[in-house]
């Protein structure tokens, strides 16, 4: 599955770095980085990251 | 069946098609609008930033479900299996995901009847208020929550006179820290605060103009917003034999307790969280309603057990004069916060809660990334608060 952040949309809330850690974080610039491909049980937790984002700027796509 | 159209049973209503759930589904809510984002109601919308347009939750035009808006539940018959509308429709179910959130609590002296009060949980709510508020009116506050400080900055940033009454604190559930941190905020914005106070009486016939507080205080005003706190809305299921306090009590699936195939989830629900030991709790954030959505559902298709146990770290965030308040757990529950990165003086740290030496939440203004830490501590269920009660 693809991650899609929508920077324009994103916030920082950070609230997906506190669902998926091993997906999204926080860089030293305070910028989110996140791993662009994910599959299996790291693909359902970034559709949980997904889900509460509270701009909904993440997108998982096939 | 979802009764509730709001965040909560729009992610019920995702997850049943999501598990492969093909029966029918229908979703009912009071409001005539497909589901809507509530926290811009506060801040962007009323604002004037945003439309009405631009607050749809995403996924409420897609998911298959048959909508019933503009219909209230009215009553539930548990026998028969049946919702009764207010309209008068009665509508059969075989399984029910119970959705219906919280209202406004009111206060007996400041009926929104009266032209100038004002409550805020709706689009129109935010719309009717924001329409007065372009007259740089003097706005009261009664409450000081988090809507009652968002408001209280929006209306400021709007060029509006704000005053603020309220008997607790500023956030008060966010712990006394915070509390005195914020009010700081509000004093530094303009806003008159009147804490530890109430409403004595209501100046004005034919519309609201003015207070007088219990210490005497005269306050003459234009408008007044009541915000202090919500409800649960659970008056449609009075005697259809569920177990109501203070919410639709649950088991730790979310699933109502003592009925086959009935969950609850969002503002409504009432249950207890394992990641804070068994005394069951509410919780309005918007974070919770995503997440216990989706779960209720998990429960209604696959009954409650160990795989469906719904053990959130609950989080919420608050923006208003210009930054970010977050938070991960429960610190309401605190009886020691102490700062551990940042500064209070520039109102930008991370604080730790603990209760009983045990962490129950952290808390921060300006540094999200400080409370990743604590957020894993909490989900390894490293500590949990003994006999946790949010009674509110």
């Amino acid at each position: 599955m693809r991650i899609i952040v929508d920077r324009d949309l994103c916030d920082l809330h950070g609230q997906c770095v506190l669902t998926a850690p091993d997906i999204f974080r926080f860089d030293d610039e305070g910028e989110l980085q996140y791993l662009p491909e994910v599959e299996g049980e790291m693909a359902a937790r970034a559709e949980s990251a997904a889900s509460v984002c509270p701009t909904g700027a993440i997108e998982i796509k096939p | 069946m979802v009764v509730g159209a709001s965040l909560a049973g729009l992610r019920a209503a995702e997850r049943l098609r999501k598990e492969g759930f093909r029966g029918e589904l229908i979703v009912m809510g009071s409001e005539e609008h497909l589901p809507y984002d509530r926290p811009p109601l506060s801040k962007e919308l009323l604002k004037g930033e945003r439309e009405a347009g631009d607050i749809a939750l995403r996924g409420g035009a897609e998911v298959d479900a048959e909508w019933l808006l503009g219909e209230t539940a009215a009553g539930l018959d548990l026998s028969a299996r049946v919702i009764r509308t207010e309209s008068g429709r009665a509508l059969s179910f075989d399984g029910l995901v119970i959705a219906t959130g919280s209202a406004p609590r009111r206060l007996p002296n400041l009926d929104p009847e009266l032209p100038g009060i004002f409550e805020l949980r709706t689009l129109e709510h935010s719309l009717e208020l924001r329409t007065h508020l372009r007259r740089s009116p003097h706005l009261l506050v009664v409450g000081c929550g988090f809507i009652g400080v968002e408001v209280a900055s929006t209306a400021r940033a709007l060029g509006a006179e704000v005053t603020v009454v309220s008997l607790d604190p500023p956030l008060a559930i966010a712990g006394e820290l915070i509390s005195g941190v914020c009010a700081a905020m509000l004093a530094d914005h303009g806003v008159n605060l009147h804490i530890g106070r109430t409403v004595a009486e209501v100046l004005g016939d034919d519309r609201f103009e003015g207070v007088v507080l219990d210490n005497g205080t005269r306050i003459e005003a234009d408008l007044a917003l009541v915000a202090v706190g919500a409800a649960p809305v659970t008056g449609w299921l009075e005697g259809s034999g569920l177990e109501l306090n203070n919410g639709v009590l649950c088991d730790s699936s979310c699933a109502a307790i003592g009925v086959e195939n009935v969950v609850a989830a969002g503002d409504v629900a009432r249950w207890p969280n394992p990641v804070f030991d068994s005394a069951p709790m509410r919780i309005e954030h918007w974070t919770n309603a995503v997440e216990q959505g989706s779960a209720a559902a998990l429960t209604l298709l696959n009954g409650s057990g160990p795989d469906t146990v719904y053990a959130p770290v609950p989080s919420f965030w608050s923006d208003h004069f210009g930054t970010r308040l977050q938070s991960v757990g429960l610190p309401a529950l605190a009886d020691e916060t102490t700062v551990v990165d940042g500064s209070l003086e520039e109102r930008r740290f991370v604080a730790a809660c603990r209760r009983d030496g045990r962490l129950v939440g952290a808390i921060t203004y300006g540094m999200p990334r400080g409370l990743l830490k604590y957020r894993l501590a909490l989900a390894r269920g490293e500590p949990s608060a003994p006999e946790a009660s949010l009674a509110s």
